[in-house]
């Protein structure tokens, strides 16, 4: 009993096999190529086989192994079955996915438990956890659209999505060159810049400060982007009026951000260096601006994403005929939906490389705030 | 296993060793330790940092469980006792609830318990009185000052009448002048409740001045090196630091702990 | 340090936006110009320098309109034209409020339910929390337009599409803060609860409750904003006929300038509004639970 209790959710994937047997086959009658007897044996054998073996007590990585294997084969299986029988499948086959994520859940549990021993070890965890999370989702998405036969305009399977990406990339490249390229990183570089120049501007003359920060508080909560179709009136259709948004969304959050760090480095600190008789740039340069370091990585985090929303949202008011947004607007126009798709996957990608490198530059730069030094 | 367990035993504690495993190997917290705390004792525990002073507390209060030997309180397991909710514990810092007066800090555990609320209303105006907190009730924790919020974390412990008081360095963050006042206070606290107390300090003033037992532990591995009986009487004014019986426990202490040192380097 | 006094607060704010307000007055004059002189030129007309600049100032669909142009329509479309009108500020505004509020309340239930999911359940924190993270750096506003036009394709229109897009955008902080303030408890104060024998429950609801609470509503003024913007965003694909976004957009479309800045207003002044709203329940709250004064 301890073991059927153990394990819950072996206990419900063996109930979901029963309930599959029972309410055969796996596709409707008029499927075109309805699975055959052998490989559902397989599938069957697979998943109860797994269901069974959560409930053992083998050594946590031999079962989190077999855990692995044994429920994503048996869905590849059963996806590769759908090929041909779009939409016919029934209330078996998809208790069969279900027992097999059921599974994959078990194995995830097992592999949370598992204290890896080696940093390697703790690092392939970490990424393979997660990972298996979203190869779910996009399993149980091409399970539920082409097992059920959702409509393409509704929601395109990922496999769709993923062909529609590989034979665009032409197109999809000159769109990231004219929204990122151009206007993204442009606006990205010059907001970012001169948010810092005015913070810097603002710590020497207080009245400033004391004016500005009031100020840029309240517009990081107002809908900045509004101020697209203006800047479209201004600058143009083309890339120069998307990137004057991005500068404008990007310049506050680092202005409130560095003023906040330049306020950071504590009393003690600078009645040091104040008894160094140390000049204002020299406190600044040594002092203060490393201790500002966390907060303006904060605000180019937090740019990276804006400076993406920016650009693309601009470019739903006006645009030559490249760009994200644009596409976005017109193949949505178009009911061109995996195009959508594609191009939101790449911004996605995009969104996550530009992160990534911001926050790769903050570990090297600010290696010693307590955030990144780790256990 | 069967236990000699005399009535008078509070907390009994035979071969009882504690590692800890870390990355760069075990690390032995507690080795060996023999001690019995009988009913009414007031035992503090000394030694320098690392010697497992903490962890001996904290493995009776079942918070860390003993990797060897045999540790009884109250004459069950710990967690057992944990469960019957037979000890109040006493923290380095006072841990009041910054959202909950000091009148509801004190019901919080009353409230778990399940204690009716005209009971939790008498008894939180008992253990005020306790500590010399009454008309405090509704302030919040930091309307008081550092003492006073110590003084409430030991009302909460009081509340619900466990025998057993575990109390971890309590005073640590306090100044001199405020220390010595609450190391008076609690003498009388204790001599009015009959409670028995579990108290750790690295101050050998403060060891002698409240304690009828001093255990002297020593580090690397956390282990007793010495248990001395206080011959000072139960009745002690603060002037009681300046006689030369006094004293002469002090300079044991100091003994023990010197010679627990001299194991290291 | 003394406390600031008021005057001491506010004479530096009130100067940089008369500042601002001086800016705008000088920035409208050199934008507006070029057409003016151009008008001028071709109906004959010639004029005193202050009848230029005044006329640079009262353009109908000017590059710049000045400040008093702005501030003429808002206070126009706002308290002069009945609330049903499809002019009325006031109307639009009330439509993405309400998308707005909608989204959000779904946003932060969510973000809850997920937060006190990943804080009990290891496996979840494992595999899901990564990628809420993730998803921050996603342009997620970038799916707005497909949500609508899907969400129509399926007969679903109107206030609900909208909200989903803000409840998209206000979940992910609520999410993230949630699970930091269910987090935030001490050791000490959960070895207290352990000392009691207390049950999960107990500890959840008497501790980690309580202690996320802060957290909450520092993500919920993150939230509102983010709602509001979502909302806006939904307003814009779909030729919306109502709300701030379609009111941005129609002015794009006609070049109705002093409209979108009115617009604009609008929108500023519901987020101001918003958050101050959040604010100060969080403030109540704090102090209905024993808040040190600021």
């Amino acid at each position: 009993m301890t073991a059927v209790l153990r394990s819950w959710q072996g206990t419900f994937a063996l109930l979901l096999c029963l309930a599959a047997l029972t309410s055969l086959p796996l596709m409707a009658r008029d499927a075109p190529s309805p699975f055959g007897t052998g490989s559902f044996t397989v599938i069957f054998l697979l998943v109860a086989g797994a269901a069974l073996a959560s409930f053992s007590r083998l050594s946590p990585p031999l079962l989190a192994m077999t855990l692995f294997v044994a429920p994503h084969l048996a869905v590849w299986l059963l996806l590769a079955g759908i090929a041909g029988n779009e939409g016919k499948a029934t209330f078996a086959f998809f208790l069969m996915v279900a027992a097999c994520w059921l599974i994959a859940w078990r194995c995830v549990t097992v592999l949370s438990g598992i204290r890896a021993k080696s940093k390697t070890g703790d690092t392939f965890l970490r990424l393979l956890i997660p990972a298996i999370f979203g190869a779910w989702i996009l399993i149980l998405w091409e399970a539920a659209t082409r097992g059920a036969g959702i409509p393409f305009i509704i929601l395109p399977p990922p496999s769709s999505i993923g062909a529609r990406l590989a034979s665009s990339v032409p197109i999809l490249w000159a769109d990231v060159q004219q929204t990122i390229f151009k206007a993204v990183l442009f606006g990205y570089v010059v907001g970012c810049a001169s948010g810092f120049v005015v913070a810097i501007l603002a710590d020497r003359i207080a009245f400033l400060r004391r004016g500005l920060l009031p100020i840029g508080n309240m517009v990081s909560a107002l809908p900045i982007i509004g101020v697209a179709p203006i800047m479209v009136m201004w600058f143009g259709f083309d890339w120069q009026s998307k990137a004057a948004v991005v500068i404008i969304m990007t310049f506050f959050p680092m202005l409130v951000n560095t003023v906040a760090g330049l306020g950071a480095s504590g009393a003690m600190e600078r009645d040091l260096m104040r008894s160094y008789a140390s000049d204002y740039w020299q406190t600044l340069m040594k002092l203060r601006l490393p201790a500002a370091m966390p907060f303006i990585f904060n605000a180019l985090k937090i740019n990276s994403t804006l400076a993406l929303i920016g650009a693309i949202v601009a470019e739903f008011f006006g645009t030559p005929i490249v760009g994200m947004g644009f596409r976005i607007s017109t193949e949505i126009g178009r009911m061109n939906v995996d195009m959508v798709w594609a191009e939101i996957a790449v911004a996605a990608l995009i969104g996550s490389v530009f992160y990534g490198v911001v926050a790769l530059g903050e570990r090297a730069t600010t290696f010693w705030h307590p955030s990144n030094r780790g256990g | 296993m069967p236990m000699n367990n005399a009535p008078s035993s509070v907390v009994s504690a035979s071969k009882l060793g504690l590692t800890f495993e870390t990355g760069d190997g075990p690390v032995h917290a507690l080795s060996n330790v023999d001690l019995t705390v009988n009913k009414g004792d007031f035992v503090s525990f000394i030694g320098p940092s690392g010697c497992g002073k903490t962890t001996f507390l904290r493995v009776i209060a079942d918070l860390e469980k003993a990797t060897a030997g045999e540790i009884t309180v109250n004459g069950m397991t710990p967690e057992e006792a944990r469960k019957s909710r037979s000890y109040g514990y006493v923290f380095q810092a006072p841990a009041l609830y910054p959202w909950r007066t000091i009148e509801k800090n004190i019901a919080l555990p009353l409230e778990i318990m399940g204690y009716s609320s005209v009971d939790r209303k008498a008894r939180i105006e008992r253990t005020l009185d306790l500590v010399n907190l009454a008309g405090f009730g509704k302030k919040y924790p930091w309307q008081l000052s550092g003492g006073m919020q110590q003084r409430a974390s030991i009302a909460r412990a009081l509340a619900f009448d466990a025998d057993l008081l575990l109390m971890d360095e309590p005073f640590g963050a306090l100044d001199e002048i405020v220390r010595d006042h609450l190391n008076e206070q609690l003498l009388k606290l204790w001599a009015r409740t009959e409670k028995t107390i579990c108290f750790v300090t690295h101050s050998i003033p403060e060891a002698v001045y409240l304690s009828t037992r001093i255990v002297v532990m020593s580090p690397r591995p956390g282990r007793v090196t010495d248990v001395i009986e206080s011959t000072l009487p139960k009745e002690r004014p603060l002037e009681i630091r300046e006689t030369p019986e006094f004293l002469e426990i002090a300079h044991r202490v100091r003994e023990g702990l010197r010679a627990g040192h001299s194991y290291e380097e | 340090m003394k406390p600031d006094s008021l005057a001491q607060r506010i004479i530096p704010v009130l100067a940089i936006l008369i500042a601002i307000v001086a800016i705008w007055y000088v920035a409208a004059y050199f934008m507006n110009a070029p057409f003016q002189r151009d008008l001028d030129r071709r109906a004959n007309v010639t004029s005193t320098t202050m009848e230029f600049i005044g006329k640079t100032m009262a353009q109908p669909k000017p590059i710049l309109p000045a400040p008093h142009q702005v501030v003429s329509n808002v206070f126009e479309n706002t308290f002069l034209r009945s609330v049903t009108s499809n002019r009325s500020l006031v109307y639009h505004s009330w439509v993405t409020l309400s998308s707005t509020v909608l989204g959000f309340t779904m946003g932060t239930l969510t973000g809850i339910l997920i937060a006190v999911g990943i804080v009990h359940l290891k496996a979840l924190d494992r595999s899901l929390m990564p990628w809420i993270i993730a998803s921050q750096t996603v342009p997620i506003l970038a799916v707005a337009p497909m949500v609508i036009v899907v969400l129509g394709a399926l007969n679903i229109t109107g206030l609900l599409p909208k909200a989903l897009i803000s409840t998209y955008l206000s979940f992910f902080p609520v999410a993230v803060g949630m699970v930091k303030g269910l987090r935030s408890p001490e050791i000490i104060q959960l070895d207290l609860m352990r000392t009691y024998y207390a049950s999960g429950a107990q500890t959840f609801w008497k501790l980690r409750v309580p202690a996320s609470i802060p957290f909450l509503f520092t993500s919920m003024k993150v939230a509102i904003a983010a709602s509001l913007v979502g909302a806006i965003v939904g307003e814009l694909p779909t030729g919306a006929v109502a709300g701030i976004g379609s009111k941005l957009l129609a002015g794009a479309y006609y070049s109705q300038t002093i409209d979108i800045w009115a617009a604009l207003i609008a929108g500023s002044v519901l987020a101001a509004f918003l958050v101050a709203i959040v604010g100060i329940i969080a403030k109540i709250v704090d102090r209905s639970m024993g808040g040190r004064p600021a």
